[in-house]
């Protein structure tokens, strides 16, 4: 029973830490014109987004990369090991 | 896979911050406008390079405790990672300097701290380079890479807080402290200086492993 608690405080721990990250995106951004310039126009027009799913890709593809040169430089650990 | 979970939650918190990062809500600024998110991708780099820099040195002391081969690597390795970090760092500083300050490079001090840091890992790398002998280069270059951490920390930390500078975090002035007191970009920048440290220590991590099978190759050979 001890171990279900434990295991309880951890999900929702994990959860409100979900929560935390990811909520703060979800809200909308509205300014005045007279304050300084952003990128508001390019949000709007909501390709933004495809950009950020680029390089989203793009790191996502290099990380790969590191996983499976990884995981080669333990398969030679082992083939030298024996 | 139990001591990989590390690379894992290099790999998530990443992802979040390219994601985030370019998206989460940050404050309106004359001057700096959007280019305040480079906060996530500049800053990290010298953060990552400060801590594999600081692995390097652990590692350099032990080695002049107990000399061997493995332990050279690691802080060879590391000081490496370290000083493509900072390099990258650089050049993503000059990128942002052009756009805000009006210039690639300035006579800053924390700029130019900041590069006379760089050189003296340079020598490092030149000085290793030198030698013949594997355990007089291990052990010279154990002794200067504890010199030049010793010489480069100030250089990039502390001088340029004593003087006036254009730079973030020198002349006395608090980095992004009243920027990042900015909730949502704490809610950004943490992950992602976490991240890119954990990258830069999987990086040297792999570079060492791969300089190990090497040296075991090696000695195969010999015997």
């Amino acid at each position: 029973m001890g171990l279900g608690l434990v295991k309880k405080g951890r999900t929702i721990r994990v959860v409100a830490l979900l929560a935390a990250l990811l909520l703060p995106i979800l809200r909308a951004v509205a300014q005045s014109p007279d304050e300084p310039e952003m990128a508001d126009a390019l949000r709007q027009s909501g390709k933004i987004y495809v950009v950020v799913t680029v390089i989203a890709v793009v790191l996502a593809g290099l990380l790969f990369f590191l996983i499976s040169l990884d995981r080669k430089i333990s398969r030679l650990e082992k083939e030298v090991r024996d | 896979m139990k001591n990989n979970w590390w690379k894992g939650l290099a790999v998530v918190l990443l992802l979040y911050v390219a994601v985030a990062g370019l998206l989460m809500p940050v404050p309106r600024l004359a001057i700096l406008n959007e280019s305040i998110r480079n906060l996530y991708f500049h800053v990290p780099m010298w953060f990552g390079m400060t801590a594999v820099l600081t692995a390097s040195v652990y590692y350099s002391v032990r080695y002049l405790r107990t000399p061997t081969p493995q332990l050279d690597i690691l802080s060879h390795e590391a000081a490496k990672t370290g000083i493509y970090m900072g390099f990258v760092g650089l050049a993503t500083g000059s990128i942002w300097a052009k756009y805000t300050w009006g210039a690639w490079w300035t006579n800053d001090p924390k700029l130019n701290g900041a590069a006379i840091a760089m050189l003296i890992y340079g020598a490092y790398l030149v000085l290793r380079s030198s030698f013949q002998d594997e355990q007089q280069r291990a052990r010279i270059s154990a002794i200067y890479n504890i010199f030049a951490f010793a010489a480069a920390m100030p250089l990039f930390f502390i001088l340029p807080r004593l003087t006036a500078s254009l730079h973030p975090g020198a002349g006395g002035n608090p980095a992004f402290a009243k920027y990042d007191l900015d909730s949502n970009m704490r809610l950004v920048f943490y992950p992602a200086v976490i991240g890119w440290t954990l990258l830069g220590f999987w990086l040297a991590q792999l570079a060492s492993r791969v300089a190990f099978l090497k040296q075991k190759v090696y000695d195969k050979q010999l015997a």
